[in-house]
C-alpha cells in the first residue's frame, strides 16, 4: 500500500518534470513566413526567414533627425543694444530629464535634454554679441547650462543651481573668444548629468567671418545604455551608423568646414580620421591660422576643433574614429562627393560611382539609401508586437537589393 | 511503521476526501487568476529587470556564428543588436526578435572567425541592456556525421566500457578475500561511489552556474533530480530483489522478479554507475561540441584510469555470490551497463546538448550512486549479525531477510557497534559499519579517487 502510494507520488512528480522539460524546450514564437536578406559589412548577402539586427535607417521619422541637426545653427532673436551697438541673441532653452528617446534602431534610453534633443542645439553668434538665454528647467532635478568660454563668474552655471519643476535663470555674456565651444550641464554628479545627453555646441565667429563653406556640426559623443561606465554605442551626432547609411553629400571644390566637439565621457581619447584628403585643423578654433594639416587629430574630453577640406575626387569616402572600437559601434560615415563639374553644387549625380567602390572591394555601406532616396521597402511593421514602437523602420531585403544593383 | 499502520481513506468518506484535496487547489488558482487579472495593478512595485541567457554558441561552416538565446528574465525582450568582442554586427535573428518569457531564437551572426580563438557573443535588448558568453576556443560545430557519431563511441569506449571491463577483472582476486578484507574492499567500493557522487553533482553545480539562466533555479533542479533518482532506484531494488512477499523462501511464486542477490547489487551498482557514466559522457561530448576543451589522449588516459576503479566497484558484491551467478556474461552485461552510456552520453552531449538535461541527468547519476551506497552500507552492516557471511549460500539468504528485518537489524548494528568501541571491537577486526575495515576503505576509496582525477 504504502509501496504503491509511492511509486504514485513517483510517477506524478516524474510526469511534471518531463512536462516542464518539454515545455521549456520547444518555445519558439510564431516563425516569419517572407525571407529577407541583408548585407554584412564585409559585403556578404545573408538570407534569413527571421530579422535582421542591423543599425540601418531606412525613413527620416525620427524623433532626432542628424540630417537636420548637422546644417542647423540657431543664431536667437537678433535685437541691437541702443548705446553699444552690440547685437543681442536671446534664446529660450528648457532642460527636461524624463524623455525616452530611440537612440539607435529598437533601442530606447532615458535622455536628458536641452530642447528636447541630444545634442541640444547648436548656439552660433559673432564674437562680442551678448548672448543672452533663458534658462526654464522642467524637468524633475536641478540643472544649469555651464558654457566654455570667457564669462562672469556668476554665468558660469556652476554655482547657481537652477531647480527643477519650472526654474528659470537667465544667462548673459558677450560672445567669446572666437572658436567651437561645448555647453552642458554642470551639476553633480556631472558625468550622469553629461552621459544622459545635457550638452551642446556654442560656436563664435569672428567679426571678419569665416570664407564661405558647407557648414556643419559634428558632436562626437556615446551612450551607456547600461550604465557599466562604458559606452555601448558611438556616433557622429547620436544616431549610430547614422551617416554611414545615410552620407553626407557635398561638391567637389566646395570648401567643407566641421565644427567637431568631443563629448564622449569613460574612454579617455577619441578621434577623426578622414579618408581619401587632408583637413586643415583649427584646435579650439580661436585661431584663424591652422595648426595642422592631416587626416587624424585625436580628441580628449570635450576637446574640440574646426576642419577645413575640399574634395577633388568626388565618390564615396569614409570618416570614423580611428580607435576602430567606435566605428565598429556606430562612429562612422561616409562623406557623398558630387562632382559639381563647371558650376558649384550644379550636376547633381553625375560622375559619381555609386556602385560598390567602397571598402574593400564590397560594399561597405549596404543602406539603399545614400542617394536621397527612400529605401524602396522599408515596411516598418514587423516590431509591432515590441513594447515600444520603433520609430525607425525596420529594413529589409527588398531595399537592399534595390540599392546595391 | 509497517503498512497495516497506515490509515487509507475509507470508500464513504473518499468524496470527502477528494474534496477537500481539490479545494485548497480551488482557491490557488483563483489566487493567481485574480494576480493576473483584475489585481495585476497590485504587483506594479519595483522595476522588472530583462535576462537574455545565451544558452549556446555554434561556429558554423559558413562564416557565421549561431547563438541560440533565451529570454530567461520576467518580461518580455525585444532584440536589436548583435555584437562579436563587443563589435556590432549585422546580423539576422530567427523566428523574430521579439521574445517572450522563456522564447528562445537563434541568431545568426556572419563572421569570418578563427579556430581555436576566444569570442564574446553579445545580445543587446531594446532598453539597451548587453548580455553576454564567453566562448574560450572557437571550434567548428559538431554535426552528426558518421565521423562524429564513431569518434564519439570510441572515446566512450575508452573512458566508460573498457576501463569497466578491466576493473572487473579483480572479481578472481575479490573472491579470494575473505572477513575483514572483503570489507576492506566494499567499503573503498561505497569510498570510490560517494567520490563519484559528488564529482557528478560539482559537475552539475558548474553546468548550472555556467549555462543555465537563474529562473530554472539550477541547485534545486539538481535536488530533486538526486532526490527522485534516489527514491526510484531503491523502489525499483527493492522489487528486483524480491521485495517483502517473494522474499521469504526461494521457492515462493515472485521468484521470477528476484535475482541472485549478489548480482542484484552489482547490476544496481552497475546502473549507478552507467547513470554516471551517462553524465561524464555528457559533459565530455558537451566540452568537444561547445569547444570549450581540446580533447587529448592524455585526458582519455586519465578518464579511462580513474574509471577503472569503476569495475572494481561492480566486482566486489559479485565475489560472494555463488561462483555460477558470476558467469562471464554477466559480467559483461554488467560491463555494458555501467560503460556503456558513456558512449550514448557523448553523442547527446557533442550533439544536442542541453544545460537543463545536463543537470537533470548529473542529477540522477548522483542519486542513483547515492541509493547503491546505501544498498552496499547495508550489506556491509549485514556482516555484523551474520556471522556466516563469508559463505555464497548465507549471503544470499541473509539478503534476502534484511528487508523485512532492517528496522530491528539497524538496532543491532548499532548496539554491536555501541558495544565494540566499549571493548572488543579493535579484536575482531572491525567487520561491519564501525570496524576499521569499513572506516579505512572508504578513505582509500576517497583518496584513490581523488588521486586519480587529478590526472583528469
Amino acid at each position: 500500500m504504502a509501496v504503491s502510494r509511492l511509486a504514485a507520488v513517483m510517477a506524478v512528480s516524474l510526469g511534471a518534470a518531463m512536462l516542464s522539460i518539454s515545455a521549456v524546450s520547444g518555445m519558439y514564437s510564431d516563425a516569419q513566413s517572407a525571407p529577407r536578406t541583408f548585407v554584412t559589412h564585409s559585403g556578404a548577402v545573408v538570407t534569413t526567414t527571421g530579422q535582421v539586427l542591423d543599425p540601418v535607417y531606412e525613413v527620416s521619422e525620427v524623433e532626432f533627425d542628424p540630417d537636420e541637426y548637422l546644417r542647423n545653427f540657431e543664431y536667437g532673436d537678433v535685437s541691437m543694444l541702443e548705446d553699444t551697438g552690440q547685437t543681442v541673441r536671446e534664446y529660450v532653452i528648457v532642460a527636461e530629464d524624463d524623455k525616452v528617446q530611440e537612440i539607435a534602431p529598437g533601442v530606447f534610453y532615458n535622455v536628458w535634454t536641452f530642447n528636447g534633443s541630444v545634442p541640444g542645439p547648436t548656439i552660433r553668434a559673432t564674437e562680442g554679441d551678448i548672448v543672452r538665454i533663458k534658462f526654464i528647467n522642467n524637468g524633475t532635478k536641478p540643472h544649469t547650462m555651464h558654457f566654455h568660454g570667457i564669462h562672469p563668474a556668476t554665468m558660469d552655471g556652476v554655482f547657481e543651481p537652477v531647480g527643477g519643476g519650472g526654474g528659470q535663470f537667465v544667462y548673459e555674456f558677450e560672445a567669446g573668444p572666437v572658436g567651437v565651444h561645448p555647453y552642458h550641464c554642470h551639476i553633480m554628479p556631472l558625468e550622469e548629468h553629461i552621459i544622459h545627453g545635457l550638452y551642446g555646441v556654442f560656436v563664435v565667429d569672428p567679426k571678419e567671418g569665416r570664407a564661405p563653406a558647407d557648414e556643419m556640426v559634428m558632436v562626437l559623443n556615446g551612450f551607456d545604455t547600461d550604465f557599466d561606465t562604458e559606452n555601448n554605442l558611438y556616433a557622429a551626432n547620436t544616431v549610430p551608423f547614422y551617416y554611414q547609411h545615410h552620407p553626407i553629400q557635398i561638391n567637389t571644390g566646395e570648401l567643407v568646414r566641421i565644427y567637431v566637439v568631443n563629448m564622449v565621457e569613460f574612454d579617455p581619447i577619441n578621434n577623426f580620421h578622414l579618408h581619401g584628403n587632408m583637413y586643415y585643423y583649427y584646435p579650439t578654433g580661436t585661431d584663424l591660422v591652422p595648426s595642422f594639416y592631416t587626416d587624424m587629430v585625436t580628441l580628449s574630453q570635450t576637446e574640440r576643433g574646426i576642419m577645413e577640406f575640399t574634395y577633388d575626387h568626388p565618390g564615396r569616402f569614409l570618416f570614423h574614429a580611428h580607435k576602430v572600437e567606435f566605428s565598429e559601434k556606430g562612429w562612422v560615415g561616409v562623406f557623398l562627393v558630387r562632382d559639381s563639374g563647371d558650376g558649384k553644387g550644379g550636376g547633381a549625380n553625375a560622375g559619381v560611382d555609386t556602385g560598390n567602390s567602397g571598402y574593400g572591394g564590397a560594399d561597405y555601406d549596404a543602406a539603399p539609401a545614400y542617394d536621397g532616396l527612400p529605401g524602396t521597402g522599408g515596411d516598418g511593421a514587423t516590431r509591432e508586437t515590441a513594447p515600444q514602437q520603433s520609430k525607425y523602420a525596420q529594413r529589409d531585403g527588398s531595399g537592399v537589393e534595390g540599392g546595391t544593383a | 511503521m509497517g503498512p497495516g499502520e497506515r490509515r487509507a481513506a475509507s470508500s464513504a468518506g473518499s468524496v470527502r476526501t477528494v474534496s477537500s484535496g481539490i479545494i485548497p487547489l480551488v482557491l490557488v488558482a483563483a489566487l493567481v487568476a485574480y494576480v493576473l487579472g483584475p489585481g495585476a495593478h497590485m504587483l506594479d512595485l519595483g522595476v522588472p529587470l530583462p535576462e537574455v541567457t545565451i544558452e549556446r554558441v555554434d561556429f558554423a561552416a559558413n562564416s557565421e556564428i549561431h547563438a541560440t538565446i533565451r529570454n530567461t528574465g520576467p518580461i518580455p525582450v525585444t532584440i536589436v543588436f548583435a555584437d562579436v568582442n563587443d563589435r556590432i554586427h549585422p546580423a539576422a535573428i530567427e523566428p523574430d526578435g521579439y521574445l517572450g518569457r522563456l522564447e528562445t531564437a537563434k541568431v545568426r551572426i556572419p563572421f569570418e572567425w578563427n579556430e581555436a580563438e576566444p569570442y564574446v557573443i553579445g545580445i543587446t535588448t531594446s532598453d539597451g541592456t548587453r548580455f553576454e558568453r564567453e566562448i574560450a576556443a572557437a571550434a567548428p560545430a559538431v554535426l552528426p556525421s558518421y565521423d562524429m557519431i564513431s569518434f564519439f563511441a570510441v572515446v566512450g569506449a575508452y573512458v566508460g566500457v573498457i576501463p569497466v571491463m578491466i576493473g572487473m577483472l579483480w572479481l578472481p582476486f575479490m573472491r579470494r578475500m575473505g572477513g575483514s578484507t572483503y570489507v576492506f574492499f566494499l567499503a573503498v567500493t561505497v569510498g570510490l561511489l560517494l567520490f563519484l557522487a559528488l564529482d557528478s553533482i560539482e559537475e552539475a553545480v558548474d553546468v548550472s552556474q555556467e549555462n543555465l539562466a537563474g529562473s530554472f533555479n539550477g541547485l534545486m533542479l539538481l535536488a530533486t533530480s538526486v532526490v527522485l533518482s534516489f527514491l526510484g532506484l531503491y523502489y525499483v531494488g527493492g522489487r528486483l530483489s524480491g521485495g517483502r512477499g517473494a522474499a521469504r523462501g526461494t521457492t515462493a511464486g515472485g521468484r521470477g522478479l528476484r535475482l541472485a542477490r549478489p548480482v542484484t547489487i552489482a547490476l544496481m551498482i552497475s546502473v549507478g554507475i552507467g547513470l554516471h557514466n551517462f553524465g561524464e559522457g555528457l559533459a565530455i561530448g558537451a566540452a568537444i561540441g561547445l569547444g570549450s576543451i581540446a580533447f587529448s589522449t592524455f585526458l582519455i588516459v586519465g578518464f579511462a584510469l580513474h574509471n577503472v576503479t569503476e569495475g572494481l566497484a561492480i566486482a566486489a558484491p559479485l565475489s560472494k555470490g555463488s561462483t555460477g551467478s558470476a558467469t562471464w556474461l554477466k559480467l559483461g552485461c554488467l560491463g555494458m551497463v555501467a560503460g556503456a552510456p558513456a558512449i550514448f552520453g557523448g553523442w547527446v552531449g557533442g550533439f544536442a546538448y542541453s544545460p537543463f538535461a545536463s543537470v537533470i541527468f548529473l542529477g540522477v547519476g548522483a542519486g542513483a550512486i547515492f541509493q547503491v551506497m546505501f544498498v552496499l552500507i547495508r550489506w556491509i552492516g549485514r556482516g555484523d549479525r551474520d556471522d556466516g557471511g563469508g559463505s555464497g549460500a548465507g549471503g544470499e539468504a541473509g539478503g534476502a531477510e534484511r528487508d523485512e528485518a532492517s528496522g530491528a537489524h539497524g538496532r543491532d548494528g548499532g548496539r554491536s557497534g555501541g558495544g565494540g568501541s566499549g571493548g572488543d571491537g579493535g579484536k575482531s577486526g572491525g567487520r561491519g559499519l564501525s570496524g576499521a575495515p569499513f572506516v579505512s576503505g572508504i578513505a582509500v576509496g576517497m583518496l584513490i579517487m581523488y588521486v586519480t582525477s587529478i590526472v583528469v
